[in-house]
């Protein structure tokens, strides 16, 4: 019976993991380490989503008062730093761009980036971001890896510089063919690959604490929450131990 | 635990007066942790009717600008939802609070009614100008500023004051009660700072 | 004190209430961890109706505001995410415990009779959680809010004749739009879970006048007058069942015994409810899929869609017969299946214990079947699942007809008299 149980149990278990990796692209997604307790990156991220997503994309549902005092930082810093639209600290993170207008210009509105980590997670915005790449047959110059066709210009090209896909010859079966490599920048970007990456992984973080606020609280009240339950259920198991022990059995 | 096993063959009727304590205490035990885990388990649903984020920023400080208020003028703005007066006071008026303090109830504000720095015959940071909530200290109407007269007709020889519709509470121009009316306690003095000579902030002090 | 207890029990039957169906309720002495599902599928109704009852005092239920005022109690109402996933994790956490007591039903016999009422009463509760589910996904208006309502309601179009048209009255709508998420909403917040509680007291009702079954699958009350005195209970049983029957000295009262033992496994179970709740409520978008964090789009499908977990068996069912309206006959068919357990299940003997290998492992296979159904239906479509899900869905039908043959003359062991110490 238990081993039965065990099984099922199993079963289960796997199904749910091969369901995780199935919600997948074509192109294998890089990982991202984040670090939700790590407030500097955080404040990077916040730092380049203001600067470089806000233009288009809003996060509707967050105010910047909650996002600054969750992030360390003092309002009137935020507020001359971070805040570029809407009066007041606790006005929600809207974008200055006409949303109507916006969806003529891209032929959809720019999607709101409140829960975009919720939505597509870490590791696709972690890889997405870094696999845009010249491509002069699209409307806005570029491509994308793991997004092809996409309706977005490059706007963190500035920091990147001109990413153009590279390849390398590689000897195959005799004859010399040029292997994908990967994505590297021409190098007039403001940033090296490196400090690229490490950008895009603060702002990453940023939009999963966007996406989930209460994470952190969460599991800090979990934690307090299980051991407690352990102490009941010790409690429980001992009282039901001394009283069915006069059960004959 | 290994010596409860053991004894599992005896049965209800002979139980050991250890054991009997050892029951009273589990069950004690188990039924405070329980008590416990039920109170913790009600914070989140009683914390969740305190404001929201949403009712707080709504509720943030008021910004007014005073340029325009005449002496003698009285201006309403709305703060967290309430009404909140203020009355540009002329030197007279200032003049005439002493003479009331025989009829009121609270005349040194001692209740805290007010901050600090507003515990004062005028009760306010700059003599002329009174910031007061609007709200009657008795059952939370809005009493209605009287003046030119019009309120001596409750309070003898008080030319001027606050009075409520509801229950007849009287008030001063200052915000304090009258003696011998429903409201226990002065008008309440929000925290308020002045920014400059003409911008007054409601809700929150220096 | 005890004048005023008095005073009231004259009036009102509570102690009598109280002694007959919880502090006084014989229960066998035998019941093992199989048994505690049904409490805790009592706990999850408590939580989900007072979780419940808390988050419509933030919700609004329109179309423009459902998606938001969801992210505003997620983030605006003090300790709103809570509440919510308390919420969303109960959702699945209630189809959990429901399975396994279901399946524990149906490995004891627990709806052979006296027990077929009883067994209907559950499984009608069964279905009215399902439209209760169904109904409280669509409220947050993500994407998977909105296309799995369109394809759930597309399954009615597939009746002739009227189905069109039934369609847009159930919407409200030429699609699915505001006044389908109102009313869905009205029956999620008041209707369903009333007919729910009113199901749930008539289940226990029922399971009190025929007394609970036990992993023998045998009676614990006996005949009046057909127990020496010493096999009759030493403990202190209600005279509503002592009087009729002989109650053997193979129960315990349903307190403090039972109970205590609800509390262990009670305590077992939050773990596991709380670590999801506070460390994975997504679990790993089964319980929330990734795309309902998105806001509903009729523009635009999520490039896979499914239900949630608990309807996917049911869902690669649908999806496993290529004709619309046979596919929904044979969703139907699969539920409609369960309900007639009592009367497919020919045999005289209750628990899986007494009876023969093949009905073992026929039980086994079906709950094997069950997952992989699930499996299927919950995961993206590939060419093998086609015929997978066809395999597996004979398979499961597979399991009530086999029943049916066998257990007319099963060659069964030997039941015992009185319950296995």
């Amino acid at each position: 019976m238990k081993q039965l149980l065990l099984a099922i149990a199993l079963v289960v278990l796997s199904l749910l993991s091969n369901v995780a990796l199935a919600a997948g692209s074509s192109v294998p997604l890089d990982k991202a380490n984040y670090d939700l307790t790590d407030q500097a990156s955080l404040q990077n991220g916040a730092r380049i989503f203001m600067n470089y997503c806000l233009g288009c994309h809003q996060q509707q549902y967050q105010r910047y008062s909650r996002t600054f005092e969750d992030l360390g930082v003092p309002a009137e810093l935020g507020q001359e730093y971070l805040q570029f639209t809407g009066e007041k600290v606790t006005d929600y993170i809207t974008t200055p761009m006409p949303q109507d207008a916006a969806a003529t210009w891209f032929g959809a509105p720019p999607p709101d980036l409140t829960l975009v980590a919720r939505v597509r997670g870490a590791d696709w915005l972690y890889t997405y971001l870094r696999t845009f790449y010249v491509d002069d047959s699209k409307t806005f110059g570029v491509n994308n890896l793991v997004f092809p066709n996409v309706g977005m210009p490059h706007v963190l090209q500035e920091l990147q510089g001109t990413p153009r896909i590279a390849y390398e010859d590689a000897l195959i079966d005799g004859e010399v063919v040029p292997q994908y490599v990967g994505i590297k920048s021409d190098g007039d970007g403001e940033l090296s690959p490196d400090e690229y990456d490490k950008a895009i992984l603060d702002l990453v973080n940023y939009l999963e604490y966007t996406g989930e606020p209460s994470r952190l609280s969460s599991e800090k009240i979990g934690k307090g929450v299980l051991v407690f339950i352990l102490i009941f259920f010790v409690f429980a198991y001992l009282l039901k131990k001394d009283y069915w022990r006069d059960v004959k059995k | 635990m290994s010596n409860v096993s053991n004894d599992a063959n005896e049965s209800a009727s002979n139980d050991q007066p250890q054991s009997t304590n050892r029951r009273k205490f589990l069950t004690v035990a188990t039924s405070v942790i329980g008590g416990v885990g039920a109170v913790g388990a009600a914070v989140p649903f009683v914390a969740s009717w305190n404001p929201s984020a949403k009712a707080k920023a709504a509720g943030a400080d008021v910004e007014v600008d005073i340029s325009g208020v005449a002496p003698g003028q009285l201006i309403r703005v709305m703060w967290r939802s309430k009404p909140v007066w203020i009355v540009r006071r002329t030197p007279e008026l200032l003049a005439s609070l002493e003479a009331v303090e025989g009829d009121l109830r609270d005349p040194n504000s001692d209740n805290e009614q007010q901050p600090v720095y507003a515990k004062n015959r005028y009760r306010s940071i700059k003599e002329e100008y009174l910031v007061l909530v609007g709200i009657c200290t008795h059952l939370g109407c809005s009493p209605q500023h009287l003046t030119d007269g019009a309120f001596s007709e409750y309070a003898e020889g008080v030319p001027e004051g606050f009075f409520c519709p509801c229950h007849g509470s009287k008030f001063d121009m200052a915000g304090r009660v009258f003696k011998a009316v429903p409201a226990p306690l002065n008008l309440v003095v929000p925290p308020h700072q002045f920014l400059s000579d003409t911008t007054v902030l409601i809700g929150s002090d220096a | 004190m005890n004048g005023l207890l008095n005073w009231i029990e004259q009036r009102i039957p509570m102690m009598r209430v109280a002694n007959m169906h919880a502090i006084q309720y014989p229960a066998p002495v035998n019941l093992n961890f199989w048994y505690v599902f049904g409490f805790l599928a009592t706990i999850v109704l408590v939580n989900q109706i007072v979780t419940g009852i808390w988050l419509t005092m933030n919700f609004e239920p329109s179309a423009e505001r459902a998606f938001a005022s969801v992210e505003y109690i997620m983030r605006e109402v003090d300790y709103g995410w809570l509440i919510r996933y308390m919420h969303s994790t109960g959702a699945s956490a209630f189809f959990i415990v429901v399975y396994m007591h279901m399946f524990r039903g149906m490995i004891y016999g627990s709806y052979q009779k006296p027990r077929e009422l009883l067994w209907v009463f559950g499984m009608l509760i069964y279905l009215a959680l399902m439209a209760e589910a169904f109904m409280g996904y669509v409220l947050p208006w993500g994407q998977m809010s909105y296309w799995g309502a369109q394809v759930i309601v597309s399954l009615f179009s597939a009746i002739p004749v009227i189905g069109p048209d039934l369609v847009i009255w159930i919407q409200g709508d030429y699609v699915i739009s505001g006044a389908t998420l109102n009313r869905f909403f009205a029956l999620h917040v008041i209707a369903l879970p009333l007919v729910i509680v009113i199901l749930v007291f008539l289940h226990i009702i029922a399971l009190h006048e025929v007394g609970s079954n036990n992993p023998d699958g045998i009676a614990i009350k006996h005949k009046k007058g057909s127990l020496a005195e010493e096999d009759k209970t030493s403990y202190e049983i209600h005279e509503y069942y002592t009087g009729k029957y002989d109650i053997a000295d193979d129960v315990v009262p349903f307190f403090p015994h039972v109970v205590l033992k609800d509390l262990v496994a009670f305590s077992i179970f939050l773990a596991g409810f709380a670590y999801v709740l506070f460390f994975a409520p997504e679990m790993g978008g089964k319980f929330l899929e990734h795309p309902n964090f998105e806001i509903a789009n009729p523009l635009k499908t999520p490039e896979h869609i499914f239900p949630v977990w608990y309807f996917t068996p049911f869902y690669a069912i649908l999806k496993a017969v290529p004709d619309k309206l046979f596919g929904v006959l044979a969703m139907f068919g699969a539920i409609a299946a369960l309900f007639a357990m009592p009367w497919l299940d020919r045999g005289n003997v209750r628990s899986w214990r007494y009876r023969c290998g093949l009905h073992k492992w026929n039980l086994i296979v079906f709950a094997i079947v069950f997952i992989f159904l699930g499996y299927l239906g919950g995961t993206p479509q590939e060419n093998w699942k086609i015929i997978a899900s066809q395999i597996a869905t004979v398979m499961y039908f597979g399991f009530f007809g086999l029943l049916w043959i066998y257990s007319k003359n099963e060659k069964t062991k030997p039941v015992p008299e009185r319950i296995t110490k």
